[in-house]
Formats: C-alpha cells, structure tokens, sequence
C-alpha cells in the first residue's frame, strides 16, 4: 500500500471518466456506443500488452474502468491459448472476467427479486 | 419540427428564448466526471487493497473481489433510485467504471420486473450490458486466435 498508487488510481481513473464525458458531450455518441468502444479498445490493447503497465501504475484507477473488461476478455484468451493451443481462445475467455459478470447477474437478480415491480 | 418560415415576432421570441436555454457545459461535466470518476476508482483500490490484505492476494487477484463490491454498491444504488440522481452529475465518472456496467443490468432486470422473472428479468436482464460483453468478446476472440496462430505470439 503506498500512497502513490492512490494518486494514480485518482488521476488515471478520473482522467478517462473526464474524457469520456467530453465525448459523449461533445460528439454525437451515445453512451451504449462508447462503452462498446471503450470493452473494444480494453480488448485490442490487451492483446498488445499494453494495459498491464497502466494497471501496475495506477490500480483501481485501470482495473475499474470498463476498458478493463475487454483487457481481461483478451488476456484470459491469450493465457490459455498459450498453455493448451487454439481451442485455448474459448476455454480462457472468461477466465479472468467470471467474477464481474457472476456478480453482476446474481445481484441484478437479488434486487430484481427484492424490489416491488414497477409500473 | 418542420421549418416553417416564422414571422417576426415568433423570431424575435425564439431569440429571446434561446439566450435563456441552458448551455451544456462540456468542461463542468467533464469536472464532475474527473472528480467522481476519481473517487470512485480510488474507493476501488482501497477495496483491492483491502481484500488483499484481508484474504492474503497477490494484486491482480485481489482486484476481483474489488470489483465484484464496486458492482454490489453500483446495483444497490441503482435499486434505491439513488443511481440516476448521483449520475445527473457524476455522468461518466459513474457510468464508466464497472458501477456503471451493474446499472445497465439492474436497472434492465427492474425494468423488466413486471414482465415476470422468467421473460423479464431472465430475458432482458443483458438487454443493455449484451453489446458490451459481445463486443467485448469478438474483440478477444480475433485478438487471442491472432496470438495463437502468428508466430512468437
């Protein structure tokens, strides 16, 4: 734990939310289209490698993120190609990425069932 | 709203109006965005952190557990109605970061609660998120098989 990390994770991580807000207001992108894009770009920049380094810099302020998400897709593939061949690619796909899609469906689920339909 | 040629009056009218029109203000936006994105990110890493320190992690693997809490309070706000009321500021700096992936889902799975649990939230629950995860793994599947097929990865 040292401070520096957290200056990072602040900057890095307000950083990109800055620009993407400058995005979505000053172009016509709506904000499904730029999450697709920023999943995308996670993806092809973890392909590169090129994600990893920010991550080391700044932690959360990388690993929050949505980019994050596409990085985690391509590196999971990427792994398991590596240790057991093509078929690898859709074995590891969601090797890193279980956990946020897991939570996401059980507690969208819970509070679906915990809260009085609308309407 | 077809153009229809206004007369002088309803000109000067719309002249008038238009100075009082709210202007979007690109740069606060973008402010709140850097500071609530900020914020946000940086409770994350306290929670890898945490969760490291707690379960004995290395990092990489104590950010899942991170995560997993970022979307809990994403889809806590987002059924308490708080979500949308803290995003009217926030903007990006809520909706980028993976709170913002549980509010896409949670607030499908609400919408939809009405529809049944089967046909409703079952069903719609990806509604908004499936473009992401989709997209997300074309994208890693092009990338992977490209790792796997060129020599030296």
């Amino acid at each position: 734990m040292d401070w520096q990390t957290y200056l990072f994770a602040f900057l890095v991580g307000g950083g990109i939310c800055f620009l993407c807000q400058l995005i979505l207001d000053l172009t016509k992108l709506t904000l499904g289209y730029l999450l697709t894009g920023l999943t995308v770009l996670g993806g092809i920049l973890g392909g590169l490698g090129l994600y990893d380094p920010l991550i080391k810099l700044a932690g959360g302020g990388a690993t929050m993120p949505i980019i994050s998400f596409g990085n985690s897709l391509a590196k999971g593939a990427i792994a398991e190609a590596e240790k057991t061949g093509v078929l690898g690619v859709l074995t590891g796909m969601f090797e890193l990425t279980s956990t946020g899609i897991t939570a996401a469906i059980i507690f969208s689920f819970l509070m679906a069932l915990v809260t009085r339909p609308k309407g | 709203m077809p153009a229809k040629k206004l007369n002088p009056k309803q000109a000067a009218y719309q002249k008038k109006v238009k100075k009082y029109e709210p202007k979007p203000n690109a740069l606060r936006n973008a402010f709140f965005a850097f500071v609530s994105g900020g914020v946000v990110c940086l409770l994350g890493q306290a929670l890898t952190d945490f969760f490291g320190a707690v379960m004995d992690l290395p990092p990489e693997k104590a950010a899942n557990p991170a995560v997993a809490s970022m979307i809990f309070i994403g889809a806590l706000l987002t059924a308490l109605g708080l979500f949308d009321r803290i995003a009217k500021f926030a903007g990006a700096g809520l909706a980028v970061p993976v709170t913002g992936f549980a509010n896409s889902m949670v607030s499908a799975a609400l919408e939809f609660r009405e529809e049944g649990l089967i046909l409703g939230v079952g069903a719609k629950l990806f509604s908004l998120a499936g473009s992401v995860i989709t997209f997300g793994v074309v994208t890693a599947f092009i990338v992977g098989l490209l790792h796997a097929i060129l020599p030296g990865g």
